[in-house]
């Protein structure tokens, strides 16, 4: 479903890797391992279309998304390392113009439930920036709930400033989404407890 | 479709309420530096006069150049432009409604003002509908020129500067022919031509902006 062979990435003038080939399939979790400054960010970032690799290709059913970008993001949810939470606006206002703008349609109500479930029912009237890092987090993670359609979920560090209840439960979700034939690409520096161990991808094996 | 647009919009003009003490301070810097001319080359009326509609103008572009900055910053540095780049939508519309909520809270507000500062000039009375209709044609070419440089200068040390340097000549077509419209009407010639061009003008930018808006965000965040 996902695949991409022969990655290079170019930060500045310097190459992270190259190489790099990977390949996940409907079902499959798969966790981008290696140390800091290692490129994972980079190569969550060229799965997703948002930065061009230096060489080779990322397909998405088969297509190579650079043809046809909108087929991808049409299917993928991405949570990058910023949480996109704007200080001025409400939790609540913050998730629904996140669905609305990336084209889901959901209405204040599953707005309000998907964030109750993720513990801020009691948040949803403040503004974001009172909130802590965790709860910040957890805004983003509320997306989860509402773009279960997406089959790919790609996540930077989601279980960062998370407390051990909600890395749990996190570590449940992703489960269940690949269960569902969805596809989970994230990378962590946490052993989250998932219902069967994710498949590896070492980046440092690829690094120049 | 138009979910992304009205969405992106709706929270623009929101935040821009929220954060109105910024959208003030816009506008109270185009009142200051009209008023300061006065000081500047003294109060002898039929200068103040003559000078007004380039003053008048000068002192809106300058307004603009000043908030254009805040366009995409905020988005740029909480990841919120990661996930607008990202949506199924076509990034050209969003980029779009973010610079319409732009110009409604920067743009719009000048153009309201600047007949009261026009008085403060004695700019004289026939000038006042081609003053607002230019200044109405011209500040929306602004913003959309303007958000093209934002985009291509965003997330650069000194990106403030390098804006200026870009946009600033960019701006001085839509001067000649904004300034231009009410000194055609005050010489009696008649503004329709100066109009008619800025509103081409308007039409092409309008036509154009976005994509080099949206294609400089994607290259700007890569």
């Amino acid at each position: 479903m996902l695949e991409a062979h022969d990655l290079a990435c170019l930060k500045g003038d310097r190459l992270l890797f190259r190489g790099l080939a990977l390949r996940l399939q409907a079902g499959g979790l798969l966790r981008v391992a290696g140390p800091n400054g290692v490129g994972k960010t980079s190569l969550l970032r060229l799965v997703t279309g948002l930065a061009l690799p230096e060489t080779g290709e990322v397909r998405w059913r088969g297509v190579g998304i650079r043809r046809d970008r909108e087929a991808l993001h049409r299917e993928l949810l991405y949570l990058g390392h910023a949480p996109a939470l704007n200080d001025l606006l409400t939790p609540l206002e913050n998730l629904r113009f996140a669905c609305a703008a990336a084209g889901d349609d959901a209405d204040e109500q599953s707005c309000v439930t998907a964030l109750a479930r993720i513990g801020l029912e009691n948040q949803l009237d403040l503004p974001a920036r009172v909130l802590s890092q965790g709860q910040r987090r957890r805004v983003g993670l509320a997306r989860l709930f509402l773009s279960a359609r997406r089959p790919l979920w790609v996540l930077d560090e989601p279980f960062t400033a998370l407390d051990a209840a909600a890395v749990a439960e996190l570590a449940t979700t992703l489960s269940d989404h690949c269960d569902a034939g969805g596809m989970v690409m994230l990378t962590t520096h946490q052993d989250a407890p998932f219902a069967r161990a994710p498949e590896v991808l070492d980046v440092g094996g690829y690094a120049c | 479709m138009l979910s992304a647009f009205l969405a992106v919009l709706r929270r623009d003009l929101l935040l821009a309420w929220r954060g109105r003490a910024d959208v003030l301070v816009t506008l109270a810097f185009f009142v200051i530096v009209v008023c300061l001319f006065p000081f500047g080359v003294g109060a002898e009326t039929n200068l103040l006069r003559t000078i007004a509609p380039g003053v008048l103008w000068v002192a809106a572009l300058l307004a603009c150049l000043l908030s254009l900055h805040r366009l995409f910053a905020q988005d740029h540095g909480d990841g919120t432009l990661e996930q607008l780049l990202l949506s199924s939508e076509p990034a050209v519309l969003w980029v779009t409604a973010k610079v319409l909520a732009f110009w409604l809270t920067t743009g719009l507000p000048v153009v309201a003002v600047a007949p009261v500062l026009g008085m403060l000039l004695d700019l004289e009375q026939g000038a006042y509908p081609v003053l607002v209709i230019s200044l109405a044609l011209g500040t929306p070419i602004l913003a959309l020129l303007g958000a093209v440089g934002a985009a291509l200068t965003l997330g650069l040390r000194g990106g403030g500067m390098l804006l200026a340097l870009l946009v600033l000549p960019l701006f001085v077509p839509v001067l000649i022919f904004g300034a231009g419209a009410v000194e055609a009407e005050l010489s009696g010639t008649g503004a329709t031509a100066h109009l008619l061009l800025l509103g081409g003008g308007l039409a092409g930018a309008l036509a154009l902006a976005p994509w080099a808006c949206a294609a400089a965000l994607r290259v700007s965040t890569e």
